[in-house]
């Protein structure tokens, strides 16, 4: 799926952030190629989500360069950014919905205020989208306040999807779910993704996510990527960090887990 | 293999539906930036026809969620569920895009919502209104309550005062508002100066601008324009404090970890006010006093010296205190209202928005509602 004389939708290059002093990313690469869901791992602090922020355009880097669809956001003029930006959506960890929105506007602003729908079209898309992340039709008249934490999930993800955007950037989609809504969230990205012919930017903790779900994992740690590219190579690595994470009991069993899965 | 918006942003062909010789032809993109026009296609082309036409979708060029659905909605959930039947030809992706947005239709989208006659929903909002406020005042006086019963509760344990905030909140409330509260009082008493003089100067008797300034400062203006500031200043930001504290649960872990939220976070707030607010009563009746004397001196011929003396002579110490006592109870009023309004908030922005303005309001609502029964009580006592 993934070969190496594709260009890449994402090209991260000489990535540098830093806090005051203290240095997050240092001559960071990265690439995200069209298709395929690339995992991005680290321990905490490692800078996952400022990585995924500073490709998004919410944060200022220091150095390097980022170029979403061969562009550098941060050198664009507002309008030509806004729309690279259209075709991408983000997830966020908590979801971020509007509050003071149903689950129904919230997913339609996007469609009202960019393509100019009228209310009840956009409306209407909503809730295709929030079918197609398997959200039932009696919750699209709620507020965010009403939903569990797997339905904001799915909700937030049905706004990401609202523009039908080329890549999807999740932040931690896992996260706060039990194993049951977890499972089946990654089963939901990966028939959109197919189905949609998305590209994913996933930054998670969970280890089955990333061997039910991940094309290929990229893994941060010493302010650089150590290593991106298929799990099994990934696992093979010689670092004292990757052996510890893949090869720790809850990443022998996230394996297991994953081969019992396949055979069936 | 992305067949999206992107591409076709070049040379996109909207799309369209034509009558073949046989079947019904999709060309072109089917996308959101068409869906305006396309969606008046389907529908003309179901208002001629009935049953779902026979289609041919060879001609699809790029699809995308929106223009799935359209097609959906033309052919029908139960047939394009069987895509790979209907339309061989087309390439894998396309398929599995047309065939979810097929499932995800299958069953209705439309959640079903009961009708309600306007006048049963304005009868209900009243009502709901009514309701409302009487539980609004119920819940004040149970929390004052409350406060009263942690604060007998703490009083006699010096170990649970929470003196350090206690001290913060004076600060915040206190003497940051120093400045603007004296600001304030001296205009308003430069006003209130100008005002006396010019009714009085017809009577020939502008030196009691002096009695005018002396009674509307030390009874009422003092403590008033102290009392609003801070019921505008600091009952909202108590709201929006305890109130995203709400939203972001720690109220609950407060709670969770055997500890009491009133005697936590309202007790300090609720007695650093109360040391507060008599105490910029205080400032503020003196600024006022100082405008007024200003004014009297640059502009009515009233020198400072005169305008002591007949401060002395003619205005009693009374009237200071009448003023002053009622700050502590403005205070206490301003403060809980501030607390309540925090833990009413249900965790959304809207809702932190509606509390804190409400603490506002009701705060200075309740300091002239009581400003004004203190002034009757106090006439009919001749005081």
């Amino acid at each position: 799926m993934v070969n190496a004389a594709q260009t890449p939708l994402i090209r991260v290059r000489g990535l540098l952030n830093r806090f005051g002093s203290l240095t997050v990313h240092e001559h960071l690469d990265l690439d995200l190629f069209p298709g395929e869901i690339l995992g991005v791992v680290g321990g905490s602090g490692t800078g996952k989500s400022v990585l995924l922020r500073s490709i998004v355009g919410l944060h200022r880097f220091n150095g390097g360069t980022v170029e979403v669809f061969g562009e550098r956001l941060d050198r664009l003029s507002p309008a030509r950014r806004s729309e690279i930006e259209r075709r991408s959506g983000v997830l966020f960890q908590r979801g971020a919905l509007f509050t003071s929105l149903t689950v129904q506007e919230n997913v339609a602003l996007p469609l009202i205020e960019h393509i100019g729908l009228r209310r009840p079209d956009a409306e209407y898309l909503a809730r295709l989208k929030l079918a197609l992340t398997g959200l039932p039709a009696e919750a699209a008249l709620k507020f965010p306040a009403e939903l569990s934490g797997g339905m904001v999930k799915r909700a937030a993800l049905a706004r990401a999807l609202a523009l039908d955007p080329e890549i999807l950037f999740l932040d931690e989609p896992t996260a706060g779910l039990d194993p049951i809504g977890a499972a089946a969230f990654d089963r939901l990205i990966l028939t959109l993704k197919d189905a949609l012919g998305l590209s994913v930017f996933l930054v998670t903790h969970d280890l089955d996510t990333l061997y039910s779900a991940c094309d290929r994992v990229a893994v941060l740690a010493r302010r650089q990527v150590l290593v991106a590219d298929r799990l099994e190579v990934v696992e093979a690595t010689d670092d004292a960090w990757i052996r510890e994470y893949f090869h720790g009991p809850r990443g022998r069993s996230a394996h297991k887990a994953a081969q019992l899965s396949q055979e069936f | 293999m992305s067949f999206s918006m992107s591409e076709s942003d070049i040379s996109s062909h909207p799309g369209r539906l034509e009558q073949g010789r046989d079947r019904l032809q999709v060309t072109g993109d089917w996308i959101l930036a068409h869906h305006g026009a396309l969606k008046k296609q389907v529908a003309a082309w179901k208002q001629r026809q009935e049953a779902g036409p026979e289609v041919d979708l060879s001609g699809l060029a790029a699809v995308d969620t929106a223009g799935a659905a359209l097609l959906v909605e033309l052919i029908g959930a139960e047939r394009l569920k069987r895509i790979g039947d209907l339309a061989p030809e087309l390439p894998g992706a396309k398929q599995a895009l047309l065939q979810t947005v097929a499932e995800a239709m299958a069953s209705p989208l439309t959640p079903t919502q009961a009708r309600v006659s306007p006048l049963i929903r304005f009868l209900a909002q009243t009502g709901k209104h009514v309701e409302d406020l009487w539980q609004q005042q119920r819940m004040l006086l149970s929390f004052i309550g409350l406060t009263l019963a942690t604060l007998a509760a703490t009083l006699p344990r010096p170990r649970r005062w929470r003196i350090t905030s206690m001290v913060a909140h004076i600060q915040q409330t206190g003497l940051d508002a120093i400045l603007i509260v004296s600001l304030l009082t001296f205009l308003i008493g430069a006003v209130v100066a100008f005002l006396g003089a010019t009714v009085l100067v017809d009577f020939g008797a502008t030196i009691y601008t002096v009695h005018l300034i002396a009674y509307a400062f030390l009874r009422e203006f003092g403590v008033m324009l102290a009392a609003v500031l801070l019921a505008g200043r600091t009952a909202s930001a108590f709201a929006a404090q305890i109130g995203s504290m709400k939203s972001n649960e720690e109220i609950d872990a407060i709670r969770t970890l055997g500890l009491s939220p009133v005697e936590l976070l309202v007790l300090p707030r609720v007695l650093a006010m109360m040391v507060s607010l008599p105490i910029l009563s205080f400032i503020g009746t003196m600024t006022g006093i100082l405008g007024g004397a200003v004014v009297c001196a640059l502009m009515l011929d009233i020198s400072s010296t005169q305008f002591l003396a007949v401060f002395q002579r003619d205005i009693t110490l009374r009237h200071f205190f009448i003023g002053l006592a009622k700050a502590p109870v403005f205070a206490f009023v301003i403060a809980v209202i501030g607390c309540l309004e925090g833990f009413k908030v249900t965790g959304s922005a809207q809702s932190l928005g509606e509390h804190t303005t409400s603490s506002v309001v009701q705060s200075i609502f309740m300091v002239i509602l009581l400003d004004a029964i203190a002034a009757m009580f106090c006439m009919e006592m001749r005081w």
